[in-house]
């Protein structure tokens, strides 16, 4: 059984982290586990946890009234769910369904945006981090935008 | 090279008659509409005795002149390929039984042209659109018939006009290959004869057929100085150094735009070139639903049409269309088939209703005083940067 | 056949052998010579025109001979007149046939590497023959991925097949759409976010890319973040076409004829153009 530290060391999010903050992030992770159509949050909730998916799938889904819900994004192995628990004003912005059994490491998200205030240095690595993240999402939701599939009218 | 002949007026309509008991269909330069077109003839009655074309950006005027010259023009609206690559053309038929249906291949056409008056510009021409339908991995029949079957008089150029540019398209005045006779219309003091050279066999065939006298020394001078005379007259100028990569360096310069804020789209310019060789297809059907026709019919490069891909089309701006024909003409053409597309004769100047003029854009866009050279660098790696 | 008397412009008739449905606006059909000669041979990537009687022709990728089929199959989306005139054949049905046309994927090149294959909407129908070749002798190569995206699950095709890819030879097959709603368990997202998801070495891969145009261009601009070398990705071109034999001038893109130097193209050799507005 791996400790959480060396998943968490070995993850590309980690990466070359300082130690005495990587110290620090396993102090505040736990595993976690959601059944098939499970929330792990919805839209509108206080953002308190920051989820690295370690194995399934979750689903961001909208909900229009009178609608089925949409599914906008999945994430799955290896990727994080979110980074709302980082910034203001620290509510979630869609709700995320288990579409399958999803393992994840979860960290305290409220601890570690406290962590961050107190700190900058790792303020300024965590934020360098999802920076691209944040960026390739956006990238990819212009994408989807442009309907590519659709026959241009 | 054999030695060169001379015939006169009347030799030159004993050369029409024989072509047309040989079973050729005579086609030269006649009058019609105020130009000078080619169309099938008989005799050189048919030919425009004593007149001439005046010709500018947008400008075509015939005028009289003051001999009886009968080539005496330079180049009109038509080109032979019109009867090489014509307009319109079946090609082929079919027809529906119950389900099923069946294709009638077209009928090889069984006419024979004699093109008289064609001009080097216009040889060229021909052989590179042989390129296009001879030279690939498929050869069009039809056309390679026509082509095999065609019989060339070339008339050396004696004038040049406003709008020509072959000598800087290395593709004129004087014809230097691809025809089975070459004349030079000579007309001097009170004497009117062509200096006749032969470029075939068949050429050779022919000339024996008609009366013809060994060209004297003195002739052959008038004949090659009224050539060079045509080479000093070129009313245009063209710079073709580089100009594949200038131009493909400069498909975002603002010339582009300033050309497009003229230009009607009116394909005027793709009509009478010479070379350019696009076509569609259509499909027709008759009232009953039974039978079936497919059509290839001359197309544009600047009708919006041209470039529809399911739901839209590429090409949607002027700008584009323009820099399409031109890049091509000039630029891509190299790539595709060895040579430039442009032979120098100037039609795309004077049929231009807003004399948009070939010879004064091209500097404009290669230019290096305009040349945008940060576009440059984003075109050759267009998605570094978003 | 006599290529000079026989004009590169009229079809040969053909008989659909079987029609597929593939999805709501997709249908496969199954082709094979009516005088039953032997089926044309033809390399994964090449088209054919199909004429429907009276209406016209289109330029349609081959897709295959596929399990239970027997002739060339041609996978077509219903988006116009001619298409829809296809649509309305039925088995037993005639139809004019031209082709093969075109250039190919680069099999033999990517043999002893890694095989990347991105594909969006329909354009899964054309790298189908590719994949049944590298199955045909999988040892030859190393990880393949298939990542293939459309606009909703509706739009898929193919589906039945992704298992046996997946579970039989071991390819990672990462099927993504772009909007979905709650009963979709699959991925949601572009294909290019899939890029991420499979493994191979960039330094010996072989990408070969087929979608509409703009998706092209940004699964291009993410093999390459990856470190795929630009004479190592392939991809192909579309433009409006009506000969396919180089004669019609339609299909030109810069100095190419999408006709006969593509469609397939190797994206060093195009990218001076790829991406410039209306070209």
């Amino acid at each position: 059984m791996k400790t959480l530290e060396s998943i968490l060391s070995v993850h590309p999010f980690f990466v070359n982290l300082e130690s005495k903050y990587m110290a620090l992030i396993t102090g505040c992770a736990s595993n976690v586990r959601f059944e098939a159509g499970e929330f792990i949050h919805r839209q509108g909730e206080e953002a308190n946890s920051f989820c690295i998916i370690r194995q399934g799938k979750v689903a961001l889904q909208v909900c229009p009234p009178h609608k089925n819900p949409v599914t906008v994004q999945t994430v799955s192995d290896g990727e994080i769910l979110g980074w709302a628990w980082l910034v203001p004003p620290y509510h979630w912005q869609f709700d995320a369904q288990a579409v399958e059994l999803t393992r994840a490491i979860v960290l305290d998200g409220k601890c570690l945006r406290n962590k961050c205030n107190e700190d900058h240095t790792l303020g300024y690595e965590l934020l360098s981090r999802l920076l691209p993240i944040v960026g390739q999402t956006m990238e990819a939701t212009r994408i989807q935008l442009l309907d590519l599939y659709g026959a241009r009218s | 090279m054999t030695e060169k002949k001379i015939i006169d007026r009347e030799g030159l309509n004993q050369l029409i008659k024989v072509l047309l008991d040989m079973g050729f269909q005579v086609a030269g330069p006649t009058l019609r509409d105020e130009a000078i077109v080619y169309e099938n003839i008989q005799s050189i009655k048919d030919l425009p005795e004593g007149w001439t074309d005046e010709q500018d950006g947008g400008i075509y005027r015939l005028k009289k002149r003051s001999d009886k010259a009968l080539f005496g023009y330079v180049v009109g609206p038509h080109s032979w390929k019109k009867f090489l690559h014509p307009p319109e053309r079946r090609l082929w038929k079919a027809t529906l039984n119950e389900s099923d249906f069946e294709i009638i291949p077209e009928e090889s056409d069984p006419r024979k042209f004699a093109f008289l008056g064609v001009r080097s510009c216009e040889l060229h021409a021909i052989a590179i659109q042989d390129k296009v339908f001879l030279e690939g991995n498929h050869k069009d029949p039809s056309y390679q018939l026509r082509r095999e079957n065609a019989f060339f008089i070339a008339v050396h150029c004696g004038q040049a006009g406003g709008t020509c540019f072959c000598v800087s398209m290395n593709t004129g005045p004087r014809a230097e290959s691809g025809f089975d006779l070459a004349l030079t219309e000579v007309i001097h003091d009170n004497d009117h004869y062509f200096v006749v050279e032969t470029g075939s066999d068949r050429g050779m065939d022919v000339i024996k057929k008609i009366p013809n006298r060994k060209a004297e020394a003195r002739e052959v001078e008038h004949a090659d100085s009224k050539i060079a005379e045509a080479t000093a007259q070129m009313g245009r100028v063209l710079d073709t150094t580089n100009i594949k990569e200038l131009l493909y360096q400069n498909l975002e310069h603002p010339q582009w735009d300033d050309i497009a804020n003229r230009c009607l789209s009116c394909a005027n310019c793709t009509m009478v070139c010479p070379t350019c060789f696009c076509s569609t297809v259509e499909d027709v059907t008759d009232i009953t639903g039974d039978h079936a026709e497919r059509w290839q019919k001359w197309d544009s490069c600047f009708t919006m049409d041209f470039s529809h891909l399911h739901g839209g089309e590429v090409r949607t701006s002027t700008k584009s269309r323009y820099r399409q024909w031109m890049t091509h003409k000039l630029a891509s053409w190299q790539d595709q088939f060895g040579s430039s597309g442009c032979v120098g004769c100037g039609r795309c100047i004077t049929w231009c209703p807003v004399a948009i003029d070939f010879t004064e854009e091209v500097p404009k866009i290669c230019g290096s005083e305009n040349s945008n050279t940060a576009v440059t660098k984003e075109n050759e790696a267009p998605h570094e940067n978003s | 056949m006599n290529p000079i008397s026989t004009s590169p412009m009229t079809p040969s008739l053909y008989t659909v052998k079987k029609k597929i449905a593939e999805s709501h606006d997709t249908f496969s059909l199954d082709l094979a010579p009516r005088d039953g000669s032997p089926l044309i041979t033809f390399q994964p990537g090449q088209f054919n025109m199909l004429y429907a009687f009276g209406v016209g022709e289109v330029p349609i990728s081959i897709s295959g001979p596929a399990p239970g089929t027997s002739g060339l199959i041609h996978t077509i989306r219903e988006v116009g007149n001619v298409t829809r005139a296809l649509h309305q054949l039925k088995k037993g049905a005639t139809l004019g046939l031209r082709g093969p046309f075109g250039s190919s994927w680069p099999i033999e090149e990517a043999r002893g590497k890694d095989v990347v294959i991105i594909a969006g909407g329909i354009g899964l129908a054309p790298l189908r023959p590719v994949i049944y070749k590298l199955l045909e002798q999988r040892n030859q190569f190393g990880n393949i991925a298939l990542l293939y995206g459309t606009r909703e699950p509706n739009d898929l095709l193919f589906t039945k097949e992704f298992e046996i890819w997946r579970g039989k030879y071991g390819i990672q097959v990462k099927i993504t759409v772009d909007t979905a709603d709650s009963n979709w368990r699959g991925n949601v997202g572009v294909v290019t976010t899939s890029i991420a998801r499979v493994s191979f070495e960039p330094a010996h891969t072989i990408a070969m890319i087929c979608g509409p145009e703009i998706m092209m261009r940004y699964a291009v601009l993410e093999m390459k973040r990856r470190g795929v070398s630009e004479d190592h990705i392939y991809m192909t071109m579309e433009r409006n076409m009506k000969c396919a034999i180089g004669f019609c001038g339609h299909c030109q893109f810069g100095p190419a004829f999408i006709c006969k130097d593509g469609p397939v193209f190797r994206y060093d050799k195009v990218k001076h153009f790829f991406g410039i507005r209306e070209i």
